[in-house]
């Protein structure tokens, strides 16, 4: 079973985001980048699934510019075996994303897709299940257990208030969650022979997708800042300030 | 005005919480339907029919429906959106789940996670774990919206007096069954719905030490218990412990942090709690220039005195 996996460039998740002076989006100049740790976990899962001898091939996808490259070699470092950039310097919405997805899916026939429930820039959490709804495909949303049976995969999700467990029929569409598993990190020999495995570039109009965006930001800008409060001496005064607040 | 279906959370017996602050968002925007979708929902729906600004509840009752499978529900949806506006479910894992698919299945940009309702078709939004807050206009036809429910203020559960009629169903996909569900039992309550929350760090050196001092404070305060994301990766807590920029995003009335340094990741995730109460013996901790109330002071010797004087 072939397994697509798709993973974002974004921000580095230890990095402080700052607003734009003028207010038209945060400031990526100069500013560290990283796989998106949802997709990290993705790439892991598809990994473990091929040491289990579940997966044969897993091909890395990515939407994004020309440095999206290094996301794709971090995955084939990590053990993904080719890549796939869809190349753009524009921001693609994720329902474009799914549409570009899609395509690819007609394209290689996976029997699985995993990717990050959600990117830690725009924070939309909607690729997966729009990839699911184009594909006609079920889903499986905020995985924290992966196993694949025959057609069927059992899926552990993380709900509101505990985990529930679905069976979708094959092939399928996963969004990982924290608890899925720990990502390895790449080994110095394995980023040497990432370099010399297969990464091909397309564009989105390789795939008939329109990508001009549906919504239109008007302004972003830094939440209120939270001011900085009282320091009480002791625990007599803090148990005081916790009656004050009606908790105690 | 606009026509709005609104995503009923709910048991099949009772509605919860998250659905009214949906509700709140969804009269912002127009005439409002719950949608209770469920096997055996009688109850739910007359609940939704209850909650002030509902103006009329479509029930679909159908065993297809009965664990909400985003591949059963959303063709539903989506067949009934023929007649809507916009689709506005709360931002729970339910939400979540259902609300893209049926974006997807409209070719709508679904909107995730609304903070407020600024026009017709404008919202505010957070992005990069809250440390930016967006305002997207929409250029769709119709709207596809979540709703962070800590954003918006509960509609009333009673005092409205919907009709509730019956939605045809669109039956069992076929792609996908419910197994089954371990919903913990703690009887704490549950993180992001919790009106308190202490929270631990890593300096609680390890999970006994974790257990022994952070949850006889959660217990005597009625809170929930959560940590930081060093608390987790240092294996005191699982990881459904975590709150911050890649666990849970909380926004409780207090939250508590204990020997909780500050560290961006986790105000990311609990920076919008109404008031903060920090314990840190650092006093130059970053933790203190977001809390409200701090108290500088060993967390063993506070934090067993604190129990003690509740």
């Amino acid at each position: 079973m072939k397994i697509l996996v798709p993973v974002k460039r974004v921000i580095d998740y230890n990095v402080k985001p700052r607003v734009k002076a003028d207010g038209t989006g945060v400031d990526l100049a100069n500013v560290k980048m990283s796989m998106n740790p949802f997709d990290e976990i993705a790439v892991e899962e598809a990994i473990r699934l091929k040491e289990k001898g579940v997966a044969t091939e897993i091909v890395a996808v990515s939407v994004g510019p020309a440095k999206a490259q290094e996301t794709l070699r971090t995955a084939l470092a990590m053990g993904a075996d080719r890549a796939i950039l869809v190349q753009t310097e524009d921001e693609v919405e994720p329902l474009a994303v799914a549409k570009i997805l899609k395509a690819i899916v007609e394209e290689e026939t996976p029997g699985l897709v995993i990717l990050g429930k959600q990117a830690i820039d725009d924070d939309s959490n909607q690729v997966g299940q729009m990839l699911a709804a184009l594909t006609g495909r079920p889903q499986g949303t905020f995985a924290s257990k992966v196993e694949v049976s025959g057609e069927t995969v059992a899926v552990t999700r993380e709900v509101d208030g505990g985990l529930e467990t679905v069976s979708l029929k094959l092939p399928a569409i996963v969004t990982t969650d924290l608890r899925l598993n720990e990502p390895r990190y790449a080994s110095l020999p394995n980023i040497m022979k990432a370099k010399s495995k297969p990464l091909a570039t397309k564009a989105p109009s390789d795939f008939g997708v329109e990508t001009a965006p549906r919504l239109k930001t008007l302004k972003v800008v830094e939440p209120p800042v939270r001011q900085a409060g009282i320091k009480v001496a002791d625990v007599d005064a803090l148990v005081a300030k916790l009656k004050e607040l009606g908790v105690a | 005005m606009a026509n709005v279906l609104v995503w009923v959370e709910h048991d099949n017996a009772s509605v919860k919480d998250a659905t009214l602050a949906a509700v709140t968002a969804a009269a912002a925007l127009g005439d409002v339907t719950a949608l209770v979708a469920g096997s055996g929902c009688d109850a739910a729906a007359s609940a939704a029919a209850q909650i002030a600004g509902v103006s009329k509840v479509l029930k679909a009752d159908d065993a297809a429906y009965a664990n909400a499978l985003a591949e059963n529900v959303a063709p539903l949806i989506s067949g009934l959106m023929a007649g809507y506006d916009a689709f506005v479910a709360p931002a729970t894992s339910n939400g979540k789940n259902i609300a893209p698919r049926v974006a997807a299945l409209l070719d709508v940009m679904q909107i995730s996670d609304i903070l407020s309702v600024e026009g017709p078709k404008t919202f505010t939004r957070p992005t990069y774990a809250g440390n930016a807050i967006a305002t997207v206009e929409s250029s769709d036809a119709k709207l596809v919206i979540t709703v962070r429910g800590t954003a918006f203020a509960k509609a009333a559960a009673t005092g409205g007096s919907a009709s509730v009629e019956a939605a045809a169903g669109t039956g069992d996909a076929g792609l996908s069954s419910f197994v089954g569900a371990e919903i913990a039992k703690s009887e704490r309550p549950e993180l992001t719905s919790a009106k308190i929350i202490v929270s631990g760090g890593r300096a609680l050196k390890d999970g006994d030490t974790f257990k022994a001092t952070i949850f006889p404070l959660a217990d005597k305060l009625g809170a929930a218990v959560g940590a930081s994301r060093a608390a987790v990766d240092a294996g005191f807590v699982p990881n459904d412990y975590q709150v911050g920029q890649t666990g849970k995003i909380v926004a409780p009335e207090v939250y508590i942090a204990v020997g909780i340094s500050g560290a961006i990741q986790h105000l990311a995730g609990m920076k919008d709690s109404k008031t903060i109460i920090a314990i840190n013996k650092d006093e130059d901790a970053p933790i203190f220039q977001v809390a409200d109330i701090g108290l500088v002071g060993d967390l063993f010797t506070v934090v067993p005195e604190l129990v003690g004087k509740l």
